[in-house]
């Protein structure tokens, strides 16, 4: 079976927060909005953005400062890094590569077209 | 905290609107409570603030009948129903003549609302529209910081800004140990916010679970090469969206009006799915 879903929001969330780490607009060690800023920002039930704060949790991305608040962790963009790196490379990568098959694009193409952008932005 | 019991309820010479309806409403949720229309959802709203009395059953507020409309427990209740007159009296006289009801009540939170909805306290209410009228029982109800907050279509007459606004200011409401009822048919309004589902049906609570079983139990989404027997629900046969048991799935969002049509078509299958976790539910 092959499906096209939509993701669950507190995952939704969890990217929202990986985007921000990853562009270094949370910086590590930082101080991050609170579960119910979260809330209140992207619209959700805050039971919702909680999850996603456990999540980050449990993956070391933030850790929690009892009376303070969240932050970003010693190595948090690191951990981001090889999270959206693994995320490249096992599920985007593998329906990138189905793509070329059925369209018959070869690496050399692929090759040239990267190279070509590359130009162009110089 | 809101405890619906064995309740019933019928207009005058016409079919039972509710019958034996039993519901338990906690502190930390925002529940959803869905149904076509004419189903009774603004009917046991009413039942639930003291508006109207049930024929048999009861409705507590902490163990307090409703029924009795003691001052004590209605002042932790605020209902905003969809229709509603509101006096030709200025914003900030409306606020003054209605607080003293309501021991919680935030002016401050009032005025800022009211400024947010780009209203003026000097605002004449009877010469406003239809949904500044609405925005200003709005920003009341969620000022009174009543334990209790029933909605009934609170988007209905909002521009598309304030529903924004809205949905903001409910995110922020919710843990404060509030508990909200939002009854609506403008699901893509709410469904971000809502974490617990309350389907009527047929004058019956025909589902009743937090968005969390929901969510583990059922997969929402288009399959392509779907196995016939593990579809429980099908918008249509070709390329639809339906609904799976989960299994080993991985998690989607849940699809409130799938959910919802789903379990009006096949409500018995879609239940019996979700009655093996472990939240425990009660239909």
């Amino acid at each position: 079976m092959d499906f096209d879903n939509g993701k669950p929001i507190y995952l939704q969330i969890v990217d929202f927060f990986y985007e921000n780490i990853l562009m270094k607009r949370w910086m590590e060690d930082e101080r991050i909005p609170s579960v119910r800023e979260v809330a209140m920002m992207v619209e959700v039930n805050p039971n919702t953005a909680i999850r996603a704060f456990n999540h980050l949790q449990d993956l070391e991305v933030i850790y929690n400062k009892r009376g303070i608040g969240y932050f970003v962790s010693e190595d948090g963009y690191t951990k981001v890094l090889d999270i959206k790196r693994r995320e490249f490379m096992e599920q985007m990568l593998p329906d990138v590569f189905k793509k070329m098959t059925l369209l018959n694009i070869s690496m050399d193409d692929l090759k040239n077209t990267y190279n070509q952008q590359e130009n162009e932005k110089k | 905290m809101l405890t619906v019991r064995q309740l019933s309820f019928n207009y005058p010479n016409s079919r039972p609107v509710l019958k034996s309806i039993d519901l338990d409403f906690e502190t930390g949720n925002i529940y959803g409570l869905f149904g076509k229309n004419g189903e009774g959802k603004s009917t046991l709203m009413k039942i639930m603030t003291g508006l109207l009395f049930p024929k048999s059953g009861t409705s507590t507020l902490h163990g307090d009948n409703v029924k009795k409309r003691n001052a004590e427990s209605l002042q932790h209740v605020f209902f905003v129903p969809e229709d509603f007159e509101l006096p030709s009296l200025s914003i900030a006289t409306f606020e003054k003549v209605q607080s003293p009801f309501y021991p919680k009540f935030s002016k401050e939170k009032f005025y800022e609302l009211i400024e947010e909805f780009k209203l003026y306290p000097t605002n004449i209410i009877s010469k406003l529209s239809f949904g500044q009228k609405k925005k200003v029982l709005m920003a009341f109800g969620l000022s009174t910081n009543t334990k209790v907050l029933l909605l009934d279509e609170p988007t209905n007459g909002l521009d598309i800004p304030s529903k924004s606004q809205f949905r903001k200011v409910m995110a922020s409401a919710v843990d404060e140990g509030k508990c909200i009822v939002i009854s609506t048919h403008q699901v893509r309004d709410l469904h971000s916010l809502i974490n617990h589902v309350v389907i009527l049906d047929n004058a019956s609570v025909i589902f009743d679970q937090p968005l969390e079983t929901v969510s583990e139990g059922l997969w929402f989404g288009k399959a392509s090469n779907p196995d016939e027997s593990s579809i429980l629900y099908s918008e249509s046969s070709f390329g639809g969206k339906t609904i799976l048991a989960r299994n080993d799935m991985e998690e989607t969002e849940v699809d409130l009006e799938l959910l919802f049509n789903g379990v009006l078509s096949q409500p018995n299958k879609i239940n019996a799915i979700l009655k093996d976790f472990h939240h425990g539910p009660r239909v």
